[in-house]
């Protein structure tokens, strides 16, 4: 590591205001932090600091989207072969998986990280490490037979429009992953409904209807048993399909303390009590889908592991917290059952919430002023 | 009646090198002052290199105050001043004498004594500014009216000094103390016990006080914090806090007439060879202290505790508001991908790191940043070590911003960098969040004062 170590600093003044490379000093930053834990040392305030940095915490919530990636990759392939009636070899349907995912991964991570770097460059800042996590997430919410140049205008429209011309990293308004996807979804919607998109080169003869399609048309004898929809054994985005692995990934986020344990089970208890609302209500089909169940359709539980709990995009007080997922939770049941042209409803919903989430903390504070207040009359008095 | 109160939001940093509780006496022959241990004052000398002084002869006043004296802590002859940048004055430094010759300052037992004697006394002496006001964490106004006085009988902050130990033979001394400083104030004076250990005397008999006891981790021992729990202050209304072992120099003071400023410091840190207590004067130099007790040589010598003291040198002195020295290891190295090590020996608060599958450790933390300066993005993490029923993420945006008008809504006036200095710890951002707390501070108090 010594040498490495001398090379990045033989190198290091080349990257300097006024050398050679100035331009691509941020680059050059974001490898050599990467590389190594910068030596700076404290100058004012605290002189000993937590052991957490955003690389660490970017790279948990990361580990954390690994198990869905990777059942992701298989479920891709398997969904594949499936619908061509034949089953192979486990590693000829990762393989097929692979080659269907990777490349929609690497053009993400490319499209945005490219933006980043610029910005960050223009702006004189550090790279943000968040375009990690959101370079992960949109590969995870498209279909997987989406067009490689969709995913480089979908990441391209999320970095810049979404989240850099609000000032970039934690200025951003809506959850970047999400930005992309909703730009997908309502520049191409051919590529975002029915049910042609969700299993990769599929036999046309063969139905590859998600099962909230298939709630949504009624074809309620089609929709699959709970437990392959809790492991994920059924058509959908990337991944979002298999809950048991989105639940590991929500294990990882809520022991290391990265996720907010407030928005995902209150949004978790508000999709489930909306669910029992319709059960009770019952005035169609759709609503006599039992409430647990909504739970492991569609991508209700990525949406609320990965993206609500993005901690930019969420309300940032505790209170705000516990409402803001609460309401997630319900809208996303209440588009999803009540509005066909959505089959999806927790993509908005989220969105809707972001939008939102401001408003919440903002009569969330303004209580805490309001109370500051009272004291000051009640001890004047 | 006194109150008890537990907070349960805070955090105590496992950090090695604690000292062990015995006090040795320790007898410097330089002794020094920091003006730039005075937030706010802008000093105006009174004496020059090669003057003779006795203890308590002024050696700068407050521009903006001039009643406030700032006075030499022993008798000697001043060596040198010190300035840096920007000629700014960093250290008084006094030859003392082989023996201590003090100024005579008008005594007597305080209930005897008028409002304005008592403060006369205070200013004169030199031991005025041990009072610290809030709203703005400066030096207390002598025509403040504070609606009551605090002071914190423990420290809470990570290697903390056990202030039971400075109370030792000082009882009637801090009694006086304490009766000199009812004058002062119309409403109560509350003395904050930790609870549930047994108190020096000095606390535990203490009258003329409403003794009130905290219960959990730092910063349960903030002034801040009690403050904010017992009689916060609003808008116009002022509240004084004063370190528990200055209640007893001003006891001294009343008593004999003289300023003898006498401490217990407690030398802690992981690269103290011998972590102990000792008693000195105020303001002595730091270099009898750490002479052949340094574990190595890259270290950051701090006067007072690593989350709020000053970078001091290893011939500095010891800050007027301080009662511990920490020795910390340098953190100017570079780590490869430390950021993706497992990070069994680090320490921290999120579960990011698998140290925290081993409670109990104590951990020997070093001065690197671990990481670079970013947006505020994760939120909720000051929430957990911040006690008080104020928005600290909130709090903060509003002074970055400069509004003043939201600082004042949010509660700017009840707190000081310190009751921050946790937020700033655990921040993952890495945001200078005491020194950007105390510029709002002093945007607000220029503003108002």
């Amino acid at each position: 590591m010594k040498a490495l170590r001398n090379y990045v600093d033989k190198i290091k003044p080349h990257f300097e205001k006024g050398g050679r490379f100035e331009k691509l000093h941020s680059t050059f930053d974001a490898f050599e932090t990467f590389l190594f834990v910068p030596n700076k040392v404290t100058r004012r305030g605290s002189h000993i600091r937590d052991a957490i940095d955003m690389k660490r915490t970017m790279s948990v919530v990361v580990l954390a989207m690994i198990p869905a990636l990777l059942f992701g990759v298989w479920n891709v392939g398997y969904q594949h072969y499936n619908a061509l009636g034949e089953i192979p070899h486990f590693w000829d349907i990762v393989a097929y998986g692979l080659m269907k995912v990777l490349p929609i991964i690497v053009v993400s991570y490319v499209t945005g990280l490219a933006i980043e770097f610029a910005f960050a460059q223009v702006r004189g800042h550090e790279v943000n490490e968040g375009f990690l996590v959101s370079g992960m997430l949109i590969p995870l919410v498209l279909p997987p037979d989406i067009p490689l140049w969709m995913v480089a205008a979908a990441t391209a429209f999320a970095v810049i429009l979404g989240k850099e011309v609000f000032g970039g990293t934690g200025m951003n308004i809506l959850n970047p992953a999400l930005t992309a996807r909703a730009f997908l979804f309502f520049a191409y919607p051919a590529h975002f409904s029915g049910d042609q998109v969700w299993i990769a080169g599929k036999a046309d003869t063969y139905s590859g209807a998600t099962p909230l399609a298939n709630a949504a048309s009624g074809e309620m004898e089609a929709i699959p048993d709970f437990w392959d929809m809790f492991f994920g054994f059924i058509p959908g985005s990337i991944g979002e399909t298999s809950t048991l692995a989105i639940m590991l990934g929500a294990a990882v986020l809520l022991a290391t303390g990265v996720g907010s344990a407030r928005i995902m089970f209150t949004a978790l208890l508000g999709g489930y009590l909306m669910g029992l609302l319709f059960n009770l209500w019952g005035a169609n089909e759709y609503m006599m889908i039992p409430a647990h169940q909504h739970l492991v359709m569609g991508g209700f539980a990525f949406g609320v592991v990965y993206m609500a709990t993005d901690p930019v995009t969420a309300t940032q007080t505790n209170k705000g917290k516990i409402i803001y997922g609460f309401l997630i939770g319900l809208l996303a049941m209440l588009i999803r059952v009540f509005n066909p042209a959505y089959p999806e409803g927790i993509m908005l919903a989220i969105l809707f919430m972001n939008v939102m989430a401001p408003l919440i903390d903002y009569y969330v504070v303004r209580a805490n002023v309001k109370y500051r207040l009272k004291r000051a009359q009640a001890q004047t008095t | 009646m006194g109150r008890s109160i537990k907070i349960s939001k805070g955090l105590d940093i496992p950090l090695q090198g604690s000292a062990r509780k015995e006090v040795s006496p320790l007898d410097a022959s330089v002794y020094g002052v920091n003006p730039t241990d005075f937030t706010g004052v802008f000093p105006k000398l009174l004496v020059k290199e090669g003057d003779k002084v006795k203890a308590g002869t002024a050696l700068f006043y407050d521009k903006y105050n001039e009643r406030i004296r700032f006075t030499a802590p022993v008798s000697g002859t001043i060596r040198a001043i010190v300035r840096g940048r920007k000629r700014v004055i960093e250290e008084i430094i006094i030859d003392a004498d082989d023996r201590r010759e003090y100024e005579d300052f008008p005594h007597g037992d305080p209930p005897g004594l008028s409002r304005d004697k008592i403060v006369e006394t205070l200013l004169a002496s030199g031991l005025w500014p041990s009072l610290l006001r809030r709203p703005f964490e400066v030096i207390a106004r002598p025509e403040d009216k504070p609606k009551s006085i605090f002071i914190s009988a423990f420290d809470s902050h990570p290697l903390a000094p056990d202030l039971d130990l400075a109370m030792e033979g000082r009882e009637k001394e801090f009694q006086t103390g304490i009766n000199a400083l009812s004058k002062l104030t119309s409403g109560t004076i509350h003395l904050n016990l930790r609870a549930g250990k047994p108190h020096a005397k000095a606390f535990e008999n203490a009258k003329n006080v409403q003794i009130n006891t905290f219960k959990g981790p730092h910063p349960a021992g903030n002034p801040g914090v009690q403050i904010n729990k017992l009689d916060p202050v609003n808008k116009d209304q002022v509240v004084w806090h004063v370190n528990a072992q200055h209640v007893a120099d001003m006891g001294r003071l009343f008593q004999t007439g003289h300023y003898q400023p006498e401490k217990i410091v407690a030398l802690t840190g992981s690269e103290i060879k011998d972590p102990r207590y000792l008693k000195i004067t105020a303001g002595a130099c730091m270099e009898p202290m750490l002479k052949d007790n340094l574990k190595n040589d890259n270290v950051r010598i701090i006067s007072g505790n690593p989350l709020t003291g000053s970078t001091a040198h290893a011939k500095g002195f010891v800050g007027f508001y301080h009662h511990q020295l920490t020795v910390i290891p340098q953190g100017d190295h570079y780590e490869f991908m430390g950021w993706a090590a497992p990070g069994l020996n680090k320490y921290s608060t999120s579960r990011t790191f698998f140290s925290w599958l081993f409670p109990g450790r104590r951990y020997r933390l070093d001065t690197n940043y671990n990481g670079g300066p970013r947006a505020l993005v994760m939120t909720g993490q000051y929430e957990r070590v911040f006690p008080m029923d104020i928005y600290p993420m909130q709090l903060l945006k509003a002074v970055i911003i400069e509004d003043i008008e939201e600082m004042e809504k949010l509660g700017i006036y009840e707190v000081g960098p310190e009751d921050f200095a946790l937020c700033e710890f655990v921040d993952t951002s890495k945001t200078e969040i005491q020194h950007i707390i105390r510029t709002g501070l002093e945007v607000t108090r220029k503003e108002l004062m």
